[in-house]
Formats: structure tokens, sequence, C-alpha cells
């Protein structure tokens, strides 16, 4: 057994076994939360990566844990599709981190959730059967709910327990549908359930297997209408923590969708699935329409992002839908591309948006006016991100989007093709409106409460309660007049630019920075999936 | 379909389970019945899992017996796992629920609703 077998496992195990030493030693120690992630962060980040070379170069790495038979053993594989995802996790992780160093929640508790919710996405990415990947959907969702509900005000335990009992139901969905799996086939190994489901003697109970995991994994990835959850969670979720939920949560949900897909059911059964890819794609277009004209009449920045991600994800289910008509590599391509590059580039927007809270003090659409000139760097970055997210190349948005689109073309199926060009348009819309307030509207009077707001030079915890409610925010337009006094202000306003540090704007940029690279190189996402699209699509 | 209930009626009763489950989930206006919806609904899955490795006259899967038939025990360790699962997520929904009453007095989304609106 050579080194590489064992990192799958320790990828997992790390991460869980050192959530619990931030609370462990908070009880001597008061801030040691961040040097335990960072270390565990350092390690899993060149694990990953290490990992990522074997599996590029030399193909799949299984491990089966306490080598027990993968009938009901569990096993571990890391493929070139998971590959992709544990890399863009522990990447993600690492940089959110380095971040909140400086801008995030800071307490001991805020790790243990946030190394919690690694391990869960990298058990996600690296599953090999179906019930481990329900505990870890649950080992994810739990920090994520904690997460959200640790942020400011008392409206983020109710986003929180939305969150929660949605996602619990969500959760159950997929349960049951594993249950029917179960009875049909016997087994809970991917690889086992992939050659049992095509000779399955009931394959009613796999149709109905797949219609409850289709559902469950609907409400994971925020699919309209089941994405109620989403838009609050995304707000409410401290500024640190939303960009580690929006960019990654979701993503391994719909990785999980497509690998049960594409290594699970099969491409050739479902293609012979009555109505099934015609449901997906519906699905995924509905939601593409219906998230980016939601995102187009948000006036909170961060709401606006959590809508436009109900929309990207759209277009990967979508894709998943063009995959299982008949079978198009180029479209499994356009899912993935997208899902890494959708996701790499809301990090790095909800890390702007969080940097651009703490100094500039806005929060809203109409607060953005004058960013430009004011934190020229953050607002660059920012421009950048959204002109990206719309699919203008050379960008990571633009390959994701151009290979979807071109599947959907090959498989005829111009509807699709038609949502797409309609939703970049729509898209453009909610952009355009936050780059015109950015670059073309002069800081009102709006500015002077930023000037007078005190600077605290604690950017961490001590934010009063209550004060980050939409509606205070939504009041905030109305006040402007009167700078010194409104209680919205002293969370709003209290910006400054000495509350940023170079690093956290380091990082903005880094993240701008790869995405636009990525477009560049995103002909190369193609290769290295070259061997797993052989393997399941032949 | 009386065939059906007189083999299958575990299941019939798990899917009233489920929809009793499901409907406290959307129709109750007090969280922690909500709560308890959502673990009703869970529970009906674990039953679900249970009858499906039920065999008939099947000795527990712990110490087998020579030559009699057994329970198959992956289903009873799934839902083992499971039922963790629900305890976790019970304990985080709870704990919720308690800052949501401190912050807004209040257990009944209505009136949370209408706390929420007035701010």
């Amino acid at each position: 057994m050579s080194s590489a077998d064992l990192i799958p496992v320790l990828l997992v195990v790390a991460p869980i076994l050192a959530a619990v030493l931030p609370i462990a030693l908070g009880l001597r120690y008061d801030r040691t939360g961040w040097s335990v992630a960072a270390i565990t962060m350092t390690g899993l980040f060149a694990a990953a990566v290490y990992l990522a070379s074997v599996v590029y170069t030399d193909g799949q790495v299984v491990h089966a844990l306490g080598n027990y038979d993968s009938r009901y053993g569990i096993e571990l594989v890391a493929d070139q599709f998971s590959m992709l995802v544990v890399v863009l996790v522990a990447a993600v992780a690492a940089g959110v981190l380095a971040y909140t160093r400086r801008g995030g929640p800071r307490g001991n508790t805020f790790y243990t959730a946030y190394l919690l919710l690694v391990g869960g996405l990298l058990g996600i990415s690296l599953t090999g059967d179906v019930f481990n990947l329900f505990v870890f959907l649950e080992i994810t969702s739990l920090a994520t709910y904690a997460l959200v509900a640790s942020g400011d005000g008392p409206e983020s335990a109710v986003a929180g327990l939305k969150y929660l009992i949605l996602g619990t139901v969500a959760a159950s969905m997929y349960l049951i549908g594993v249950g029917f799996l179960f009875m049909a086939t016997g087994t809970l190994n991917m690889v086992a359930l992939a050659d049992a489901i095509p000779a399955a003697e009931r394959p009613t109970l796999v149709r109905a297997a797949f219609a409850f995991i289709f559902i469950g994994f609907a409400v994971k990835v925020a699919q309209w209408p089941l994405h109620t959850w989403q838009p609050d969670a995304y707000q409410q979720a401290p500024d640190g923590a939303t960009p580690l939920i929006a960019a990654l949560v979701s993503t391994a949900s719909a990785y999980a969708f497509g690998r049960l897909l594409v290594s699970v059911f099969g491409v050739d059964y479902l293609v012979s699935m009555p109505y099934a890819a015609e449901i997906v794609v519906a699905v995924g277009c509905v939601s593409v329409l219906a998230g980016t004209t939601l995102a187009v009449i948000q006036r909170d920045v961060k709401r606006m992002l959590a809508y436009s991600s109900v929309s990207q994800f759209g277009l990967v289910i979508a894709a998943y839908g063009i995959v299982i008509h008949d079978a198009t590599e180029t479209a499994l391509v356009g899912a993935t591309v997208h899902l890494i590059g959708h996701g790499l580039m809301k990090v790095g927007l909800f890390l702007a948006v969080g940097a651009i809270a703490i100094s500039y003090g806005a929060r809203t659409v109409d607060e953005y006016a004058g960013l430009a000139d004011n934190r020229p760097v953050l607002a660059g970055a920012m421009a950048v991100l959204l002109i990206s997210l719309v699919g203008v190349p050379p960008s990571v948005g633009f390959v994701g989007k151009w290979y979807i689109a071109l599947g959907a073309v090959q498989s005829q199926l111009w509807p699709v093709a038609a949502v797409i060009f309609l939703s970049t348009m729509l898209t453009l819309a909610y952009v355009a409106r936050l780059l015109e307030k950015m670059y073309f509207t002069p800081a009102s009077s709006l500015e002077s409460p930023h000037r007078s707001g005190a600077i605290v030079a604690d950017g961490g915890d001590d934010v009063p309660d209550g004060v980050a409610d939409d509606t205070a925010l939504e009041g905030a337009l109305e006040r402007n007049g009167d700078p010194s006094g409104s209680p919205a202000r002293n969370r709003v306003g209290r910006g400054s630019p000495d509350d940023v540090s170079f690093g956290m704007v380091a990082i903005v940029v880094v993240v701008t920075v790869v995405v636009v690279v990525l477009g560049f190189a995103g002909g190369a996402f193609a290769e290295l999936l070259e061997p797993f699209l052989t393997e399941v699509l032949g | 379909m009386i065939e059906l209930l007189a083999n299958r009626y575990a299941y019939l009763l798990l899917f009233v389970l489920l929809g009793i489950g499901m409907y406290m989930i959307i129709a109750n206006e007090n969280l922690v019945k909500k709560l308890i919806g959502v673990n009703l609904f869970q529970t009906a899955i674990f039953l679900f899992f249970i009858a499906m490795a039920y065999v008939d006259g099947g000795a527990a899967p712990i110490v087998p017996n020579e030559g009699s038939e057994v329970a198959s025990p992956l289903p009873q360790v799934i839902v083992l796992t499971a039922i963790v699962v629900g305890i976790a997520m019970t304990a985080v929904g709870l704990s919720l629920i308690i800052r949501i009453y401190s912050e807004y007095g209040t257990l009944r989304e209505d009136t949370l609703r209408e706390v929420r609106a007035d701010e």
C-alpha cells in the first residue's frame, strides 16, 4: 500500500478530528481556533494537491476502510471528477481562512464549525457509497446551519432554522431514495450499484429512487421553487462564512448529484428512463430564469448574489439534463467547469462584498455608489468577477456556459440554448445595475456617514446585535441625510480602509486572477476529465 | 388491494406516518411542533429501512443461530447512524428555537412573521 492510498482517509478524518481542538483548547486559551484551522488547512491543501497529481497521472485511488469487503464496508474513491471538487474545496477553504484572520468571526466555535464543514465537504467528494453520502451531506448541513445562525442579528437564527427544516427534509428524501435503491439491488456501493441497477428486477423501484433523490438534491442545490432557504441563509450568515457556504455547500451537493447520475444510475440507463431528462432539464431551465429574474429586483447585494446562485446552479442541473438526454460529453464538461468556476466566482464576490461592507459600509446596491473612486482595487476585482458571472470571455464563467450551450446545441435542445442566452441578458441586467452604481454614480451624501463613523480597530466579534436586519438596511437610504444618529449606521457606517487588511484585499485579487487565468485554461479541464468521461460515457 | 393491505401493511402505515410528519412541518405554526414533525418524518424513514430488512421468521443479526435465516444487518446499521444524525439535527434545531424565543419572545411562526414585519 503506497502512501497515496491513505490520503483520502486523511482528507476526511483529519478536519473532523481537528474540529474538536478549537473548543477543547478554548477551555484554556482564548484564540487558538485560527491557528488550529490554519495548520489543518495547510496540511489538507498540500495533501489534496499531492493526491490530485497522483490521480491525474496514475488514475483513480481507491481506499477500502479497514479492508472490509466493499459490499458492506466503506470505500473512499478519488478519481478525476472528484479531485476537481476536492482541490476546489481545499483551495477555497484555505483562502477564506486567510481572510477570516482579520475580517472574520473569530470565536473558537466558528473554527469548529468551519473544520466540520470542510470535513463534510471532502467526505461528499470522496465517498464511494450512497449511504455515506447522506451522512456527509448531513455533517456539512449541520455545520452550515450553525454557521448561518452565528450571524449578528436574530434574523440569522430564523434563517438557520428555515434552512435546517428544509435541509433535513431534503436529506430524508434522499435517504428514502437510497432505501428504494437498496431494495431494488441489495447494495449501497456506487460501483456495485452501477452494475446492479440496469439489471434490477423491479425498475419501478429504481425510478422512484431517482425521483426521491432528485427532489432531495433539488432542495440542497436550491432549484426553484425549492430555493427559498438560500437567499436567507447567504444574507444572514456572517461575512466571513458566506463565501465558504456560497462557494462550496451547494457546489458539493450539485457535484454529488452529478456523481449519482453518471456513476450510479448510469447515463445509458437514464437515457431510457421515460421523462427523466425532460424533467431535469425543465427544473434547471425554470431555475435559471426564476433565479435571474429575482436577482434583478433585489436591493441587498448579498441577496442578489444568492439569487444569482439559484440561476447558475440551474444551468448546471440543466447541463446534467442534457447529459442524460443523449449522453453528450460536452455538457458534462460544461457542468463540471461551471461548478468549479461558479464556486470560485462566488467566493471572490462574497469576499469582496464582506470587505466592502467592513471598509465602505455598503450593503445595498444604492450604497455602492462611488465605490470605484474610494476603493478602486476592491471595485475593480468585483467588476471583473461580475463580468465573469455574466459569461464574458476570457473568464471561467464563459468557458462553462460555452460548453453547456454547445452541448445543448449538439443535442438539438434549442430551448435550452435560448434559456442560456436569455439568462445571460438578465444576468447582465443586475450586473450592469451594480457596475453603474460603482463606476458612474458619484458618492452622494451617502459618503459622509462613512467618514464620520467610528473607526473600530477590531473588525471581529464586537458588532452590536440586531442592527443587521433587512429593514434597517432598507431604511438606511432614507436616513442618509442624518449621518450620525441612526443605530443602523453603527454597523453600516463604521467603515474605514484600516479595517481591511492588505491580505484580505490580496485574496480577493488572487481569486479574480485565478478566475481569468482559468478562463484561458478552459480546455485543460476537458483533458483532465478525459479518462473519467471515457469510463462513464463510453 | 386487500392482498396489498395484508402483505404490505407496514409500508402503508409508514407512509401515513410520513404524511403526518410532512403535514406537521407545513401546517403547524409552532416551531417546536414543526421540529417534532421533522422527527416523525425521519422516524418513518427509519422504520421503512427496518421493515425492508425484515425476514419472516428471521433471527436477530447479532448472534446468528445455526441454520436459521437472519434479518439483513446492513439497513439496521444504517438506521443506527441515521438516528445519530437525527439527534444532532434535533439538538441544533432546538438550540436555534431557544435563540429565536429569547430574541423574539415567541414560538409561533405567525407571530414571528408579524414581529419581523413590524421592525
